[in-house]
């Protein structure tokens, strides 16, 4: 599904990954952990395309293609999906209308997810606005459900959450990686970071990672 | 019903411009009225709404005497060089009178199009008596084939007690033209004055800061207004509430894209009573070059008034971007859903066909960002 080798990246012109390599199979589910600052949140950004992130050196592959160089929404139709951490807020943007907009399941599906996420009430808002941590993350699932990607990304899922709404998305979280399917016919992967661990409670991982200043030291 | 004679004079390329402004060429369907002004001949005027008069100026000055206390009273005759002129000119233009307690269901429109280089007059009187609730939409607009002219309008609008007046005005003019409007309503005890502008086109030069007078208790004025300026593009354009009586409030909101153009924003709260409330929000993008000046301007002048006002500058975060790509749209159709909610200006209360006009308005601007 997605092979990364000798990764270099720059911030802001400070180089904060230093030659990472990973390797997701399909339907595998890796977990990255490690401190604040040691660059995880940096490896999902680049993984995804954002501009901040600029690669210098070393190639990220996404079943086969080469997409380090690739737009972010080539990346997302091919399959790669990323729930934010903060978000930021669409004014204008009726959170039912953006669902409609990219969704590959079909509109028809939308008003059913949205009640089982609890966000019924919320499609008629603008994307974020005023939404609560835990309604920002019911939120993001919701999105990656109605995107459906192949390969899904979470960063801290659990960070600002509630025990309530910690099942919920845990649930959710667990279906969208087909978790509720039995092993050998899971196709989708994903790459976590968690601080707690917590997700981990919902979501069986298959492999670890420790990222320590921008470098993986154990798996 | 009024006969929709007139529109068949103008081309259908340019019928479809008027579309864009919010007018109806072929059926009254879904109007309460009609009024058509092609440069300085009235076409036709009328309305089938019961308790709604619309009539040609001059008709009515004739017809009510009793109109002439209306007649350049809230806009002043002499206020500068545009009015001069108007008052030097024939009158052209509509009186529309809803009689008391007179609600339409549909908007009442007005077209006001200017074909061939010339400077069209335009003097228009609306009066709501107690009770009495419309809606216009004045759509105005410049042939294709129109190279100069300009547009010179006054408008009076009377707003009784307990009464509402909602405005929108739509316009569609060319790169050529110079738009004067100079419009006042003074608003009675507990009345309400909604004005909507959209200015998507771009226009040489737009020049206007419309006065709302709340002159009764409880009156309420509400402004907003979305404008996009092209490169070539002047737009000055602001609006005003004056607070008179006690319990007043205006709420005045801009939503501004420069895309090469320039664009004043003025916003103006004179708070002169006690228990009055006034906000002025003006948000503003930079697309590409261009100017985007954001003057609001607040003046408490008794103890009791609460205004404030806010007023940014700013481009579309890339964050934004990125977020929407991440989901799968490209970077243009991004940009666009970006720009779209942000120009959303959604007004409590306005009718469906008026908003939807506002709604067709900006999708057509879309193209081009």
């Amino acid at each position: 599904m997605l092979e990364i080798s000798n990764l270099h990246v720059e911030v802001g012109g400070r180089e904060v990954l230093h030659g990472v390599n990973l390797k997701i199979n399909d339907g595998e589910t890796h977990v990255l952990l490690g401190p604040n600052g040691s660059g995880k949140t940096t490896l999902l950004r680049t993984i995804m395309g954002f501009g901040s992130s600029q690669v210098t050196s070393g190639k990220i592959l996404f079943n086969g293609v080469d997409v380090t160089e690739k737009p972010v929404h080539e990346r997302a139709q091919l399959g790669m999906g990323i729930m934010f951490q903060r978000p930021p807020t669409i004014s204008g943007l009726k959170l039912g209308k953006f669902l409609a907009a990219t969704t590959k399941i079909g509109e028809e599906r939308i008003p059913a997810l949205a009640e089982r996420m609890h966000m019924t009430k919320f499609l008629d808002r603008d994307v974020n606005a005023g939404f609560s941590g835990g309604e920002i993350k019911r939120s993001e699932i919701l999105q990656l459900m109605v995107q459906e990607p192949s390969f899904v990304m979470l960063d801290e899922p659990e960070s600002g959450v509630d025990v309530e709404n910690m099942a919920l998305l845990g649930g959710a979280a667990a279906s969208l990686l087909e978790k509720d399917q039995h092993m050998i016919n899971r196709t989708k992967s994903s790459l976590i970071i968690t601080h707690t661990g917590y997700i981990l409670d919902y979501i069986e991982a298959d492999v670890g990672h420790v990222l320590i200043d921008g470098m993986m030291r154990c798996s | 019903m009024p006969e929709m004679k007139g529109f068949d004079s103008i081309s259908t390329e340019d019928r479809e411009r008027l579309a864009l402004t919010g007018i109806q060429t072929d059926s009254l369907e879904g109007r309460a009225g009609s009024f058509l002004l092609v440069n300085d001949h009235v076409l036709h005027a009328g309305s089938n709404a019961e308790g709604v008069e619309v009539m040609m100026i001059d008709k009515a000055l004739e017809k009510y005497a009793w109109l002439s206390e209306y007649f350049w009273n809230v806009v002043p005759k002499d206020k500068d060089q545009y009015t001069k002129y108007v008052a030097d000119h024939p009158q052209r233009g509509y009186v529309i009178i809803a009689r008391k307690g007179a609600k339409t269901t549909f908007p009442l429109q007005s077209c006001m199009f200017l074909q061939g280089d010339t400077i069209q007059t335009v003097h228009n009187i609306v009066i709501a008596e107690e009770g009495a609730e419309v809606h216009l939409i004045a759509g105005c607009a410049s042939s294709m084939k129109t190279k100069e002219g300009a547009h010179y309008g006054v408008n009076e609008i009377y707003v009784g007690k307990d009464a509402k007046v909602t405005s929108t005005m739509i316009h569609t003019w060319g790169e050529e033209i110079e738009v004067f409007p100079r419009t006042a309503s003074i608003v009675e005890e507990g009345g309400t004055f909604i004005s909507n502008y959209v200015c998507m086109k771009p226009t040489k030069m737009v020049q206007m800061y419309p006065t709302a007078y709340l002159r009764g208790k409880g009156a309420v004025a509400r402004f907003s207004s979305v404008i996009v300026a092209g490169s070539g593009s002047h737009i000055d354009s602001g609006s005003r509430a004056i607070l008179e009586a006690p319990e007043t409030s205006a709420e005045l909101i801009t939503r501004a894209i420069t895309n090469g153009g320039t664009i004043i924003s003025r916003g103006a709260i004179i708070g002169s009573a006690p228990q009055t409330k006034g906000n002025i929000e003006c948000r503003g993008l930079i697309l590409k070059d261009g100017i985007m000046h954001a003057i609001p301007e607040i003046d408490g002048r008794v103890t009791d008034v609460e205004l404030s006002h806010e007023a940014a500058v700013g481009k579309i975060a890339r964050d934004e971007i990125e977020y929407l790509m991440a989901r799968g749209l490209s970077e243009e159709e991004a940009t666009a859903t970006i720009i779209r909610g942000f120009l959303d200006v959604r007004i409590e209360g306005l009718p469906d066909a008026l908003q939807k006009q506002i709604d067709d308005a900006i999708d057509s601007a879309d193209h081009g960002f």
